[in-house]
């Protein structure tokens, strides 16, 4: 086959930052095939239709690379009994693991995404759980529809240290988030992906295209996906509207901030002319009042979920650009076709 | 208890088989590869079970896990509890799977195969066996399944014997897309392989289809230089692919053209103009 193998360097995404360029332990993600393929037979199953499927990432840390060997599934939390103890599940499964000698390191976990749409805050409390506590793990989104289409869609993300702070803090108001400069830019960062595999497994992969006698699918050069775009762009615009909402909260409560400024300016003069007045008189002046228990200042309304939707759109947006890309390529490959008729 | 062994090494490809069809999902094989990987010292062949669904005239294996075991020359011992427990976890997050059968890695049938084959059955209505060749004994991994049938003289002592089933490889779709993938991993010397994104997808599989079409050529051309004989049947399908191309006229298709190109190029533009949006506004905020 003719030589055109990417190197693996980090993945031009503009929403996060390539994780070399950051100081922190993880640089590079190196996956075996089984996971990959598990991860995939994990939400053919599981998730028809269902919302997301979770699951456990097993491996270790070899110098800069975070190595992932093994996984397995996390059951559903929808139809539950209530006695099912999730924590439970998983030290059984990795006490059983550790006998057949997989590694039972915890070093992550995965999770598959509908259209892109994962920027949510229950993806960041997790993950902050998980780099709290093991400070390599990654979160890996895969994306069904997306490999459906003709190319294995699965990414690996890390807060940056910035947001391990400030959620740390749990200090969601305007003023830390200035202070920490913090854009929806510099909340995530992705981590380049390798796909390894070993050589036993090489050998299978020989047999298996021996074996096989489907025919290589080009699922990727179809060129009907218009329906995609739609429901991307849907969920685009439901997000935007979210945004322009959150957007008007935010100016209500900037307004109020310099309203009751001005109130508090205003009474302040009112007294000291007051005062100067009655000095003038010769009666005492009026004590100084407590400012803050008369004005009270307005709620600051949280940003971290503006953050969130301003990450999300960010995300819809690189892969609606993706897409549109890749479409203009096929158009340009099918007029070329019928240029020869 | 006498045992036979299945000697059909060498009509095996041209047998007809009786009994259910084998669907093997890719995951399976990796996972028995992974596991006998891993296997303890000493060990020379690791088994484990087989989940998946019965049908009624195939079987599809879908997971496997593997169990510890010893084995000696005299004697075998499985670790059934742990089997057990294994098995509840896996229910829990697929309760579709049930224990189909076993595998073990290695050429041939043991003795001791039978005695495990055994326990099996009283999980499991008729057992499938899958043997892998991991070591590579034949220079290729052998893949082979097995049912177990009662033989022997009624009354006397009573034999087993393992009868071979046609093993087939199904794929979900998204699976043969991750497959496709790993198979470009073997090509390499340091066996790794990148995640692609966006037009360089597209052109390594514009590539890929330009490869079959040159190959396609070159065999035409051998076939109008006389060199090969002309097949009646690819030629057949040569016209079908060639019919494929819709003939429309040049206008209705420029029109055609057009018309998604722009749709594409203003969804761009809206896109880019989103983030050009929140962007900006991030930057008004943090004043």
């Amino acid at each position: 086959m003719a030589s055109r193998k990417e190197s693996a360097t980090a993945s031009t995404a503009v929403m996060a930052i390539p994780a070399g360029t950051l100081d922190s332990p993880v640089n590079q993600i190196q996956i075996e095939g089984l996971v990959v393929l598990k991860i995939i037979k994990h939400y053919q199953e599981e998730g028809q239709g269902s919302e997301v499927v979770q699951g456990v990432l097993l491996g270790l840390v070899v110098e800069d690379r975070l190595e992932i060997t093994n996984c397995f599934p996390f059951p559903q939390h929808t139809e539950d009994d209530a006695d099912f103890d999730e924590v439970q599940y998983q030290m059984e499964m990795m006490r059983s693991l550790r006998h057949v000698n997989i590694d039972h390191l915890h070093v992550g976990w995965y999770q598959s995404t509908y259209y892109g749409s994962f920027v949510s805050r229950a993806l960041l409390d997790s993950q902050f759980s998980y780099q709290h506590a093991i400070e390599e793990s990654v979160v890996l989104i895969y994306d069904p529809i997306k490999t459906a289409q003709g190319s294995l869609s699965l990414k690996a993300y890390r807060l940056t240290p910035k947001l391990m702070e400030i959620c740390k803090e749990k200090d969601f108001t305007p003023e830390a988030l200035k202070k920490a400069n913090i854009g929806f830019e510099h909340m995530v960062e992705e981590v380049p992906i390798i796909i390894k595999n070993s050589h036993l497994i090489n050998v299978l992969m020989w047999d298996l295209e021996d074996k096989s006698t489907v025919a290589d699918k080009h699922e990727l050069l179809n060129l009907s996906r218009s329906n995609h775009l739609e429901k991307s762009l849907q969920l685009l615009m439901d997000r935007v509207d979210d945004m322009s909402q959150d957007i008007v909260k935010y100016n209500t409560y900037s307004r109020n901030v310099s309203k009751q400024q001005q109130q508090k300016h205003q009474y302040v003069q009112r007294r000291t002319q007051e005062n100067t007045q009655r000095q003038s008189r010769g009666e005492p002046s009026l004590p100084e009042e407590d400012m803050s228990k008369m004005f009270k200042p307005p709620q600051a309304p949280p940003r971290m979920d503006t953050l969130l939707i301003a990450g999300q759109i960010n995300n819809y947006c690189q892969n609606v650009k993706e897409f549109t890309s890749q479409n203009l390529g096929k158009l340009f490959m099918a007029e070329a076709l019928q240029g020869h008729n | 208890m006498c045992c036979q062994q299945a000697v059909l090494q060498s009509s095996f490809s041209n047998m007809s088989v009786y009994g259910p069809v084998v669907k093997i999902h890719p995951v399976v094989l990796a996972s028995i590869c992974d596991s006998y990987e891993r296997r303890n010292e000493g060990a020379s062949r690791c088994i484990g079970t087989l989940l998946g669904t019965v049908d009624k005239h195939s079987i599809e294996v879908t997971n496997c896990f593997s169990v510890p075991h010893n084995e000696s020359e005299d004697e075998v011992a499985v670790d059934m509890e742990f089997a057990k427990n294994m098995y509840e976890l896996h229910k829990r997050v697929s309760p579709t799977e049930v224990i189909i059968g076993w595998y073990a890695t290695g050429f041939d049938i043991t003795e001791h195969s039978v005695l495990i084959h055994e326990y099996y059955s009283r999980e499991a209505t008729n057992p499938i066996h899958l043997t892998m060749d991991t070591a590579l004994q034949s220079s290729k991994m052998s893949i082979r399944a097995y049912v177990s049938a009662q033989m022997g003289v009624p009354g006397k002592t009573v034999g087993v014997m393992f009868t071979p089933l046609t093993v087939k490889y199904v794929y979900f779709d998204t699976e043969r897309i991750g497959v496709d993938l790993l198979q470009r991993t073997r090509v390499l010397p340091s066996r790794t392989k990148g995640l692609t994104s966006d037009l360089s997808q597209v052109g390594g599989s514009a590539a890929r289809v330009q490869d079959m079409l040159t190959t396609m050529l070159a065999y035409i051309d051998d076939v109008l230089s006389g060199k090969v004989a002309a097949d009646n049947s690819v030629g057949r399908f040569l016209m079908d692919l060639v019919n494929k191309v819709p003939t429309i006229s040049a206008e209705d298709f420029e029109n055609m053209l057009n018309s998604n190109i722009n749709d594409l190029l203003m969804v761009t533009y809206l896109s880019n103009l989103t983030q050009a949006q929140i962007a900006l506004n991030e930057k008004l905020v943090l004043l």
